[in-house]
């Protein structure tokens, strides 16, 4: 019997890390969308539009089904429908919590930016927290401060 | 004007805007005044530059003379840039840069804001993606006008003067010519004439915010989209482009 393709490159992909937050795969992060069969190609999606890792995202999904022996899978990126934080699976958002980032809560994704609840720190779990900056060491993170247990943390930022 | 022209026109201006943008923004990368802001504005320049390539990209496949995003931004002379001449301002202090961002990324997320609906899917892909950092960039900015406005002696002059060398540039984002007009007319672009009261509407409210007045008005000074530039973007394209001028093709 025949594995399906698109549980073969499923399989493979899911354990990609993300080259900036290895704790997650690119799967986790939604950015596999899917497989288009007859191409056949993986299809896979930019979380932000300016992230220097999309290249490297792309370079290590040609790798991994290489060596898995998918060569004549191709990769096509698509921009719509844009990614949001929504996209990040359940699984992916405990891994980003143990690695010591506080995901993003789900269905947040299309809120406004002064919405944001308060995140809740991945270490203590106190939601006594407040942002530093907006801007974090990567374009999908912001810079958090737990004020119960003093610890800086980042955050995914909703998007 | 063919329309086939005026379109690659004006994913051109779309992509010049953020390109020149993100360039200048990445002046400051190692020099901001806390790492926060340091941070802040290469991030910000990072979003341009990936926008500035998905619209390169765009006007490239347009075009059909096999240039891709890298071509246009590396290869192309000051005259054939299309970006309005906001962008190109030198950095200046700090508050200087701030509004500058300030003016443009307010008008930045109306644009996109509209271009989400372009019937040019491409146009409206990068637009839906882009929004929501847009929109980061303008409340950052706004925040910081604020901040430097209804602070010190100090910072308040210097945000008087950085608005003040901005403004004469603003008349230009709003400006309508012949390619807008197709473009708009074909549901590809954006009547830019009809963000000005929302524009206005912001930057007041901004103001009022920062203690400031309105800078006095001054004739606006417009060319850009034209390729009529400033001294200014010869030499941000002279350090930018340097490497594929001095080395054709190099690749990493
Ligand atoms: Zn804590």
């Amino acid at each position: 019997m025949t594995i399906p393709l698109r549980q073969q490159v499923f399989e493979v992909l899911k354990d990609v890390p993300d080259p900036e937050i290895p704790a997650v795969s690119v799967v986790d992060l939604g950015i596999v969308r899917g497989v288009d069969e007859q191409a056949p190609a993986v299809r896979i999606t930019p979380t932000y539009t300016g992230c220097p890792a999309t290249l490297a995202i792309e370079a290590a999904i040609r790798v991994a089904l290489d060596q898995a022996g998918l060569q004549g899978v191709g990769i096509e990126t698509e921009l719509t429908p844009p990614w949001t934080t929504d996209w990040i699976s359940d699984e992916g958002r405990e891994k980003l919590r143990a690695y010591g980032i506080a995901p993003p809560p789900k269905g947040e994704g299309r809120g406004s930016l002064k919405a944001e609840a308060a995140a809740e720190c991945p270490r203590c779990g106190s939601t006594n927290t407040e942002e530093l900056s907006r801007f974090g060491s990567t374009p999908c993170k912001a810079l958090w401060r737990c004020k119960s247990c003093a610890e800086p943390f980042d955050r995914f930022k909703c998007h | 004007m063919s329309g086939d022209r005026a379109r690659i026109d004006y994913a051109l201006r779309l992509g010049d805007d953020a390109l020149v943008l993100g360039q200048r923004l990445g002046e400051w990368c190692g020099h901001a005044p806390m790492l926060e802001v340091d941070l802040g504005l290469a991030n910000i320049a990072l979003d341009l530059i990936g926008q500035a390539q998905h619209f390169l990209a765009h006007a490239g496949a347009l075009e059909g003379h096999g240039r891709d995003a890298d071509k246009l931004a590396f290869r192309r002379d000051v005259l054939d840039f299309k970006n309005c001449l906001l962008v190109e301002q030198p950095n200046g202090d700090f508050a200087q840069t701030i509004a500058r961002q300030a003016l443009f990324s307010t008008w930045h997320e109306l644009m996109l804001q509209r271009l989400q609906g372009s019937s040019d899917t491409a146009i409206a892909a990068v637009a839906q993606k882009a929004v929501k950092e847009v929109a980061y960039h303008a409340s950052f900015a706004r925040e910081w006008v604020v901040r430097l406005g209804d602070g010190t002696a100090e910072s308040r002059q210097r945000m008087v003067d950085g608005l003040d060398w901005m403004w004469r540039f603003v008349d230009e984002l709003f400006a309508m010519d012949l390619v807008d007009q197709a473009m708009a007319e074909a549901g590809v672009g954006v009547d830019k004439s009809t963000l000005r009261p929302e524009w206005d509407h912001l930057i007041d409210a901004m103001l009022a915010e920062a203690t400031l007045e309105r800078p006095a008005p001054r004739r606006g000074v417009m060319g850009g989209r034209e390729g009529r530039h400033s001294e200014h973007l010869g030499h941000m394209l002279s350090e930018m482009q340097f490497l594929q001028r001095a080395y054709p093709d190099a690749v990493w």
